[in-house]
This record gives structure tokens, C-alpha cells and sequence, in this order.
């Protein structure tokens, strides 16, 4: 049997591919375009202050440049992305396992719904003192604090995931006896999957910001570090041109890994 | 009562005997009582229609019979049938994440000769322009084919269907009941088919058994002895619908 072909009529999503490019060329215009008026309104209002705490973003860059050199930047940056790496994996194990089993066992999500609530609502500050108070000033407690401040986020989405699981899908892999390895892989993850992807761009997104704050109250590497060691001499400068590596670095992790995994997971879609 | 047939558990014959099936109270909602001495034997090979109006049991019998619900009290026995068993549900219940082909394949197990009569079965249905598509992505119609040939694939012994036809538009329904008649005679196959539409209950079935509201049993049992060229004919199917469900 020939496959199928993409351009078949009777499938008339197949044939918007072809105009995806001119749209995503609009997309990086308009993004362009707003950016660079962006930077002309800074620009702007820094020559309207003349005031050393607002520099001009031609500053900026400059110091970005500096701190790009002579490589403090990429240390920086890469401590920081490895704090981020491992509690991002850390919290989204546990934060499934978690939630995977509340949504599936009614008496459990009964009792420890309470004590979610109470992990939601507790403030990131708090989790990251008490963590370097009983734990000390170290990685692990660093880490730490950052997945509990995660973890529940997960632990909720996760829990809706199992929720929603179809009766009616699993009667049918029970009918067509597909065993417990069939089940898994074609019938159960595949619904659990755009949860998991929502998890993990919001969780991500939520651990950039906890890390930093993390290593500002007690790490001597990483962006927060770096921000705080800033912010005590005032350099506005630095904290801008670190703001910006930041961003950057985010945004390329952004749209290289999260939104074509999204995208990937959700082809099946009408 | 319709107890045709007592015999022992043999061969290809199915047994079905629930004394009682109650739906547990929930909420404001009392318990209900929703099958009570239902019992009836299903020849081989024969194409036995269930009908009544929503809500007589006729999907929880199925679903008993299927093996998915265990709550109940009685005995069920499929005879030689019980591992080539399909169900066909109301909805057509594809894997929308799985291509056509895939979720046909999906009930075979890995390494299994029928694998290859895939293509084949999918013309029969005239699916072979879709195998590569996404369910959601096909008419209602033509997910019911391909839950058709998934069930069909596995050339089952008993074949279970839960008003399989429902919410078609006239012709499309029409011809996928051919499609199901051409499959049966080319695959023979004990059939138990449940519908409210009593013209498809007659078109279809070589046995009516009907139930009714409130009574939560079987009221009436009457065979049909139409034969092929008169099934094709509407005002035959008229006649006999006419016959047949007179007491009401």
C-alpha cells in the first residue's frame, strides 16, 4: 500500500505547512521591530536623565561585551544553567511521581491536597532560608530549596493529568488485551503528555527566577551572585548586562528545545 | 423469560446468565436496579440484536458480557470465543495520538502474521487514502470504519457492538451496515449488536431479543428469517419490523 501522501485534499490541515515560513518571517519582524523601538525609548530617557543609575543600553552592551571577554559572564551563566538543570529534572521526577499518585488514588488526594495547598502558598523566600538554615550554606540545600519551590506546581498539573485519563481508552486497551508495557506507552503517557510539556515550560520558567535568588542569599557563583555583588556597589551596569545575558540565554533554550518538543507533542491535533 | 437453550457450555456458544445488576447509590441518586434475570444462550455464527430504548441496560449487559464490568451477580460463558473476543463501541475510541494504520495495528501483537493483511483490510473499508492520517482528522464516518477494520483485523470469534452506527447520516450508516454484513459472511462470527433502531435490528439480526424500560430484562425473543435479498430491501424490512413489533 502507498503512504499517504501530505498533500492529500481530504487532509486540509497538511496544506497550511507550506505557508508556516512567511508567517514565522512576520512573527521575527514584528518582534524586531518592537524590540528596536524598545531600545531607542531607553536610550531616549537615558539621555533625558543623565543619571549614572540609568545608563544608556550603548553602556550596556558595553559592559556585556566586557563581562563576556574575560569569561566571568559564561561562568556565571553556566553555574547558574546547572543549578537550573538539576533542580528542573529533580522537581519535575518528583513533582510527577507526586502527582500521578494523587490523581490516581482518591484517599491520598484527599489527605494531601492540605498539605499542597500549604506548599503552594509558602512564599520561595522562606523554603530558600530555612533550607540554608537546617542545611547549611550548600549546593544540595540550594538545590533543594529550589525544587520544594517547584514541586508542588508539578505535583497540581500532573494530578489534573491523571485525572483526565480516559475510562473509555482504557476499556479499549483492556478489550484488545494490550498488556501493561502497550498500555503505558500508547494509550497513558500520550495523555499525560501536554501536561508534562505544560509543567516543564512553566516549572522552567519558575526555576530561573527561584536559582537566582537562591545564589544571591548564599552561593559565591551563578547570575544571583553576580546581581547581588552588583547591587551592593550599585552598578547598574552589570545588573542590566547580566539581565540581558539572561534573557538571551533563556529565550534560545526557549525556542530550540521547549516549543519544538510542544509542537512535536501536539501534531496529532486537529 | 428466553431461555432458548440449557445445553452445557460448548464450542462456540455463549452463555449469558445475570441474576442481578445494581448501580450503587450515588449522592442524592437512590441505588437502581438495572438487570435482574436476564439469561439467554447465543447459537455460533449467529447475528444476535439487542434492542430497546436508552437506558434499558442494554450497554451495561454488553459491557458484562465484555468482561469490563465485574459487579455483578451471575456467570458469563463465552465458550471457545472468550480470547478472540472484540468490542466495537458507541464511540469509535481510536487513539488520536496513533495514525489509522497504527491503531489498527496496535491490537495485534508484535510479529503477528496478520500484521500483513493490514492494507487489505483497510481498502475493504476504504481507508487505504487515510492509513497515514490522524483520527480527529477523519469524518465520524470514517473513524467508525476504521474501528470497523480494527476490529476486524483480529478476526474474532464473538463480536460485540454498542450501537456502532450511531449519529450517522442515513446513507453513510446504510453503508457501513453492508460493509458489517460483507465482513460477517466473509469472517463468520458470533455477533451480539446492540441498537434502538429497530429497521437495523431487523436488517441485521438473525435474533431480536428486546428489552424494555423499568423491567430491566429481556420481554421479547424472535428470530428473523429474512433472507440476504430481502435485507436489502426497504419495504421488506418494513413488513417484518412491522411483524415483529406489533405488541407496541
Amino acid at each position: 500500500m502507498a503512504p499517504v501522501s501530505t498533500q492529500n485534499s481530504s487532509l486540509p490541515r497538511v496544506a497550511n505547512v507550506t505557508s508556516a515560513w512567511p508567517k514565522t518571517l512576520e512573527r521575527l519582524g514584528w518582534a524586531l521591530g518592537s524590540l528596536i523601538v524598545f531600545v531607542v525609548m531607553w536610550h531616549l530617557l537615558a539621555q533625558l536623565f543623565q543619571n549614572k543609575y540609568f545608563p544608556s543600553p550603548a553602556v550596556i552592551f558595553e559592559v556585556f561585551l566586557r563581562e563576556a571577554t574575560n569569561g566571568d559572564l559564561w561562568l556565571h551563566i553556566g553555574a547558574t544553567l546547572l543549578r537550573v538543570a538539576v533542580a528542573f529534572f529533580v522537581s519535575m521526577f518528583i513533582g510527577s511521581a507526586i502527582g500521578l499518585a494523587l490523581g490516581r488514588y482518591r484517599t491520598a488526594d484527599k489527605f494531601f491536597d492540605t498539605w499542597l495547598i500549604l506548599f503552594l502558598n509558602l512564599p520561595a523566600l522562606v523554603t530558600i532560608t530555612l533550607c540554608y538554615i537546617w542545611f547549611g550554606l550548600t549546593e544540595a540545600a540550594a538545590i533543594t530549596a529550589v525544587a520544594l519551590n517547584k514541586i508542588p506546581n508539578v505535583a497540581v498539573t500532573m494530578r489534573e493529568g491523571a485525572r483526565s485519563l480516559s475510562r473509555d481508552l482504557a476499556e479499549m486497551a483492556t478489550v484488545y488485551k494490550f498488556g501493561s508495557w502497550k498500555t503505558l506507552c500508547h494509550v497513558t503517557i500520550p495523555q499525560l503528555a501536554p501536561f508534562f510539556a505544560g509543567a516543564a515550560r512553566s516549572g522552567l520558567a519558575l526555576v530561573w527566577k527561584i536559582v537566582l535568588v537562591v545564589e544571591a542569599f548564599g552561593r559565591s557563583s551563578g547570575v544571583g551572585y553576580r546581581l547581588n555583588i552588583a547591587f551592593q556597589e550599585f552598578d547598574v551596569g552589570t545588573i542590566l548586562a547580566y539581565a540581558f545575558g539572561f534573557i538571551i540565554i533563556v529565550q534560545i533554550i526557549e525556542f530550540t528545545i521547549l516549543q519544538p518538543l510542544q509542537t512535536r507533542v501536539n501534531a496529532w491535533r486537529r | 423469560m428466553a431461555t432458548l437453550n440449557q445445553a452445557p457450555a460448548s464450542g462456540g456458544h455463549i452463555h449469558v446468565h445475570v441474576s442481578r445488576k445494581i448501580f450503587p447509590a450515588v449522592g442524592e441518586r437512590d441505588a437502581q436496579l438495572v438487570l435482574r434475570d436476564v439469561s439467554f444462550t447465543v447459537e455460533p455464527r449467529s447475528f444476535l440484536v439487542m434492542t430497546g430504548p436508552s437506558g434499558c441496560g442494554k450497554s451495561t449487559l454488553l459491557n458484562i458480557i465484555a468482561g469490563l464490568d465485574k459487579d455483578f451477580q451471575g456467570e458469563i460463558d463465552l465458550g471457545s470465543g472468550k480470547d478472540r473476543l472484540t468490542y466495537i463501541f458507541q464511540s469509535p475510541r481510536l487513539l488520536p495520538w496513533r495514525t489509522v494504520q497504527e491503531n489498527i495495528a496496535l491490537v495485534l501483537p508484535d510479529g503477528d502474521p496478520r500484521h500483513a493483511k493490514i492494507p487489505e483490510m483497510l481498502s475493504r473499508v476504504g481507508l487505504s487514502q487515510a492509513a497515514n492520517a490522524y483520527p480527529e482528522r477523519l469524518s465520524l464516518g470514517m473513524q467508525r470504519r476504521a474501528a470497523l477494520a480494527r476490529g476486524f483485523i483480529l478476526e474474532p470469534e464473538i463480536l460485540l457492538m454498542d450501537e456502532p452506527f450511531v449519529s450517522l447520516d442515513d446513507p453513510t450508516a446504510q453503508s457501513l451496515r453492508e460493509l458489517l454484513m460483507e465482513l460477517w459472511h466473509g469472517q463468520p462470527t458470533t455477533v451480539i449488536f446492540i441498537t434502538h433502531d429497530r429497521a437495523e435490528a431487523v436488517q441485521l439480526g438473525t435474533r431480536i431479543l428486546r428489552m424494555a424500560p423499568g423491567q430491566a430484562s429481556v420481554v421479547q425473543d424472535v428470530p428473523v428469517t429474512l433472507t440476504d435479498a430481502e435485507r436489502r430491501d426497504r419495504s421488506a424490512i418494513a413488513a417484518a419490523q412491522a411483524r415483529i413489533f406489533q405488541t407496541t
